[in-house]
């Protein structure tokens, strides 16, 4: 073992008297010879030193994002009671603010334009659509701040980064049983009861979850990159929801003739469209299977297995990028 | 990420290879980091000229290159608390930022053992969260349990000072002057042992009672086979605090050597200045 020592300053000092045992310092050196450097990657590599900031394995990163589990499902909770703490009404804005938006929904939808027509249970059907495209919506906005929104902690304290928007996400989940505790009141004043078919809830919520998760993964990593796609996110939200059947029946236009059949196709795929048009299944009576698309279970669970196992590995492969700049 | 030592205090590091050579922490062979600067050209330019530059894919014409650090190597070892001195825009925090993996270096290798936390002046943890959740949350996302946050709790809340005079850490971090935030977060990083720590200034906010306090913490984390790496203004702090000290200039790495030593070095050469 030999360090270098470049004696090139005039204020080298003795060696510290506490430490004799250590080797003297290398000191600065203007002009770094080439040979000095392999000394100083060999003291690393036989030490077992790892380059900084190099991404973790995929198994090294499954086990420390597995660690910080409880992290995750305290930062989303302590996430959801923050939102509204700086509003005078406070929590009550949880179940508010879907509320409203189903309101100025109804409004615009069921009584300016009528779009209900030929629509049964309308309200039902509005305002499941409108609270499952919200956790959609909501999700993927909450990815594109996943990052930027919390560089104080990314930079400060190290964890698998993936932990921030799948705690964001599970926040909007939360969010969600909120507002499906507002909703189960409208059902009822509408005339939907409790039925068996209300148990397929949970698993609708679980693949849509899962989608959504992943599409929050992959949005981060695209926002902590670009910032503009912060800015522009919205736009293609708001196109995204016109499209995907949330005040209008997906059945009614793929069920016309005069729209070209790739338009149906895509249409009945569409994601969104394809866990609002599941989650009216579970819940309204009218809704029935005929309405549905076919195997719309094997395209639900294809979206969320996609959309979750991509979008894991999309974040992961720029895992030590996040906190630059 | 790479596995840690479970335990929240003891130096439980994997044993050196060599016995008798003493353990380094943080190589860096030869570093030089280059960064871009957007905007030096009045602002970001128009929308038109924006969306012109990132259709043809060239850069901001307003970008410019500054390189920071010109080839800096040193190695840091188990128990060395390391001052980095400097006139301002010397480098010290842009080396800082590269050895914790947040700037990539254009030229070179850090090497480093464990993952550094790198503790900054501005690094608010969750602001609009209550001082109690970002204790809590902090040591949840350091991998430490959810027992050993409910038995630290204390002692962080203690450490920092923060509810000596009325109960602030039930209140949001935003409410915090900038001291006692950074009270608090040096309290929240320190109470895990770190085999690397990185302060840029984040003490000096501190008041005299929580300066000695952390003095004495950063004490005990080298004596838990940490290194600590400081970067202060204050050549009084360096000298109390660390026993060894860099002093960068220019991005280049002018001396290196027992804090006292470096620190006076680093003085005369200030004095002639004025």
């Amino acid at each position: 073992m030999s360090q270098p020592i470049t004696p090139t300053t005039p204020a080298q000092g003795p060696n510290r008297a506490p430490d004799s045992t250590r080797p003297p310092r290398n000191q600065a050196r203007p002009g770094t010879g080439t040979g000095a450097e392999t000394d100083l990657t060999a003291l690393a590599r036989r030490h077992g030193l790892t380059v900084s900031g190099a991404r973790p394995t995929l198994p090294e990163y499954l086990r420390g994002l597995w660690s910080r589990r409880h992290f995750i499902a305290a930062f989303a909770t302590a996430r959801l009671t923050a939102q509204y703490s700086q509003a005078k009404l406070g929590q009550i804005w949880q179940i508010m603010t879907p509320l409203l938006n189903a309101a100025v929904y109804y409004f615009i939808f069921g009584v300016l334009l009528g779009t209900r027509d030929g629509v049964p249970d309308f309200v039902p059907f509005l305002v499941t659509g409108v609270f499952v495209w919200t956790f959609t919506s909501s999700s993927i906005m909450a990815g594109t701040r996943a990052i930027s929104g919390n560089l104080g902690l990314v930079r400060a304290l190290h964890f698998p980064r993936a932990a921030l928007p799948i705690a964001l996400a599970l926040q909007q989940l939360q969010q969600l049983l909120f507002s499906m505790g507002a909703l189960t009141v409208i059902l009822v004043c509408f005339g939907q009861y409790p039925r068996p078919s209300w148990l397929l809830v949970a698993p609708v919520l679980a693949l849509h979850a899962l989608f959504n998760t992943g599409i929050s993964m992959a949005v981060a990593r695209l926002a902590a990159r670009t910032p503009d796609i912060a800015q522009l996110m919205p736009f293609v939200l708001r196109t995204w929801m016109y499209v995907s059947g949330v005040m209008w029946s997906v059945d009614k236009v793929a069920g016309d003739d005069r729209v070209p059949h790739w338009v149906t196709v895509a249409l009945e795929c569409n994601p969104a469209a394809v866990y609002i048009d599941l989650m009216r299944f579970a819940l309204i009576d009218s809704f029935t299977a005929d309405r549905l698309p076919p195997h719309i279970w094997a395209v639900a669970l294809g979206w969320a297995l996609f959309a979750a196992i991509g979008g894991f590995l999309f974040f992961w492969k720029a895992e030590e990028e996040y906190g630059r700049g | 990420m790479a596995e840690r030592p479970p335990a929240v205090s003891g130096p439980a590091v994997t044993a050196p290879a060599v016995t008798d050579e003493p353990v380094p922490t943080v190589v860096a062979d030869g570093v030089h980091i280059t960064y871009t600067v957007h905007g030096t050209r009045g602002g970001r330019g128009s929308a038109t000229s924006a969306l012109s530059r990132i259709l043809s894919r060239r850069s901001a014409p307003g970008a410019r290159q500054v390189h920071a650090v010109r080839g800096v190597s040193f190695a840091a070892y188990k128990g060395e608390a390391i001052g980095l001195i400097g006139s301002n825009g010397s480098g010290k925090s842009t080396l800082l930022k590269a050895v914790a993996g947040l700037l990539p270096p254009t030229e070179g290798r850090i090497f480093t053992r464990g993952q550094p936390s790198l503790l900054g002046v501005n690094a608010a943890l969750m602001s609009d969260l209550t001082g109690e959740r970002n204790v809590i949350l902090g040591g949840l996302a350091m991998g430490m349990s959810r027992e050993q946050v409910r038995e630290r709790y204390d002692d962080i809340v203690k450490f920092s000072g923060i509810n000596e005079k009325d109960d602030f850490i039930s209140l949001p971090m935003r409410t915090y002057s900038s001291g006692m935030g950074a009270r608090l977060r040096f309290s929240i990083a320190a109470a895990k042992s770190h085999e690397v720590l990185l302060i840029d200034e984040a003490l000096s906010t501190g008041d005299a009672t929580f300066q000695r306090r952390s003095q004495r913490r950063i004490a005990e984390l080298r004596e838990e086979a940490g290194t600590v790496f400081l970067v202060s203004h204050s050549n009084k702090t360096i000298t109390e605090t660390c026993d060894r000290a860099l002093w960068l200039e220019s991005g280049t790495l002018r001396m290196d050597g027992p804090a006292a030593e470096v620190v006076a070095a680093y003085e005369e050469f200030t004095g002639k200045k004025k």
